[in-house]
């Protein structure tokens, strides 16, 4: 089956077509997973025993079940108790839920590295709990946060390409596709790599432009 | 007015009655009273581990005690009365005496993300007390005062450790306290840099009616600044008096013993 330039050109579309839903995949999980990371991680550093067990439990779920099956719960089994979600929902459902999970671990070791001495500065100064949070905690631990987070961007983006057994037609769904209706698996498959790759590569940048801004000053020791 | 114990002496800003602290079993104040007067300059000194440090952290309320009262200008700091119902007192409660209070740390604990300005600066805007402007006013005149003021841009990072407790001495008394406590404030220092601190210190004892409560191994600072000298061991106050006598006149063997070593050690006396 040969192939005109004008044939590629249109797989080449859908493919593309295929790379912006991981696009906003990625985009919309990593917002709504590290949003509510932050807020569970901190909860895991809570001082009430019942939020601490609650936001436990909820992070051992995600963490030690399969998103394969989570997804399918949340498309197939969620309908049969009156919530439907179109696929794309689900699909940004079920990874920002195991992204929070992931992340909220971040947040927690980060917010962890900084000094005790830092919260009894808070105090002395006679700081409240969030403003000391606000003021002095979070942002020193931001700056630790950057670079686990572009790791766990990344590893979001990899993690999209799951939700094509939710019938989500994104990047790696529709190499498939295009390696069914042409035969050729070695340009498909580059083709969706090289797309990956370039936008990891973005995400990496964007984190480290964000980085190098909010280390400055920090550098050398604690003060 | 909330307390147990009524005050030894009107003008008691400090008082400490039958205080006790435990971690687990261990024992770090036992049974510890003593008593601060508005104004006075009293030094903490003894072995580490005696519980000097500590005394100074449970006023900050960095630590909780296992029993007694701690009152801070006739209101007990701990415990507030509800209706007549006594309690442990609440955030807000403890806040208000805690304003009271500034504290001086061993390792500085600067902010490093802030400016020295903005260390200044900061938890007198955040507690509502100045303007971002009269703050900063305030910040900048603290900042002449303790001879850094060229550096209110500065990060604490560019700062030499005599520089960085000098910052921290002028963070504390942006809020006015009306007690300073210092814990071991030239103990993290290069020995060059002690003077710069204490001349600080000591031009604050002179030029303001702050209490001031420090623990030091700075023995011949503690005789020239300290009104009273406490030496503690094992959680307990040994001996108490003016430096003179602590210094040159130790009652108990102990207190002996304590100085003989820190002489040994170098110190002056």
């Amino acid at each position: 089956m040969a192939l005109s330039i004008e044939d590629w050109l249109g797989y080449l579309l859908l493919l593309g077509r295929g790379g912006m839903v991981t696009v906003k995949l990625t985009i919309a999980s990593c917002a709504i997973g590290f949003s509510l990371a932050l807020v569970i991680g901190l909860c895991r550093l809570s001082r009430f025993a019942a939020i601490r067990w609650a936001t436990t439990a909820y992070v051992e779920f995600f963490r030690s079940t399969s998103i394969y099956v989570q997804l399918f719960w949340v498309y197939y089994v969620l309908p049969l108790v009156g919530v439907n979600l179109s696929a794309i929902e689900a699909g940004i459902l079920g990874l920002s839920l195991n992204t929070a999970a992931y992340g909220s671990e971040l947040v927690r070791a980060a917010v962890q590295t900084v000094p005790r001495e830092q919260h009894e500065a808070g105090i002395a100064l006679n700081l409240t709990r969030w403003q000391r949070l606000r003021h002095v905690t979070l942002p020193q631990s931001f700056v630790v946060m950057l670079p686990l987070f572009n790791n766990l961007s990344i590893e979001v983006m990899k993690l999209t390409a799951i939700v094509s057994l939710i019938t989500i037609t994104e990047l790696t769904f529709q190499a498939q596709i295009i390696r069914v209706q042409t035969g050729s698996t070695a340009i498909p498959y580059l083709a969706s790599l090289a797309f990956y790759f370039l936008f990891a590569s973005l995400i990496a940048f964007g984190f480290r432009t964000l980085e190098r801004r909010f280390a400055r000053g920090h550098e050398g020791v604690r003060g | 007015m909330e307390q147990t114990g009524a005050p030894r002496a009107e003008s008691s800003i400090v008082e400490f009655v039958d205080v006790e602290k435990s971690f687990g079993s261990h024992r770090v104040l036992d049974c510890l009273s003593f008593s601060a007067k508005r104004g006075d300059h009293i030094a903490l000194i003894g072995p580490s581990g005696s519980g000097k440090t500590t005394i100074l952290r449970i006023l900050m309320t960095l630590e909780s005690i296992s029993r007694g009262d701690v009152i801070v200008d006739g209101i007990n700091l701990y415990k507030e009365s509800v209706n007549g119902v006594h309690r442990t007192a609440s955030e807000r409660h403890v806040r208000d005496v805690r304003s009271k209070i500034g504290m001086v740390f061993q390792h500085f604990n600067l902010f490093p993300h802030k400016s020295v300005l903005a260390n200044i600066t900061l938890a007198p805007v955040l507690n509502g007390k100045l303007t971002k402007s009269a703050a900063r006013e305030k910040a900048l005149d603290l900042l002449n005062m303790v001879g850094l003021a060229d550096k209110a841009d500065a990060m604490p990072a560019s700062l030499s450790g005599g520089q960085k407790q000098r910052v921290a001495i002028a963070r504390a008394l942006a809020l006015e306290p009306q007690i300073l406590l210092c814990d071991e404030i030239t103990s993290a220092l290069d020995p060059e840099l002690v003077e710069e601190v204490l001349n600080v210190i000591k031009r604050l004892g002179q030029q303001t009616d702050m209490t001031m409560l420090l623990v030091t191994h700075e023995m011949s600072f503690a005789h020239e600044f300290a009104d009273r000298v406490l030496f503690l061991e094992s959680g307990r106050i040994i001996e108490e008096g003016t430096p003179d006598r602590i210094f040159s006149n130790p009652e108990k063997e102990r207190t002996r013993a304590f100085l003989r070593k820190i002489i040994a050690a170098g110190h002056r006396v």
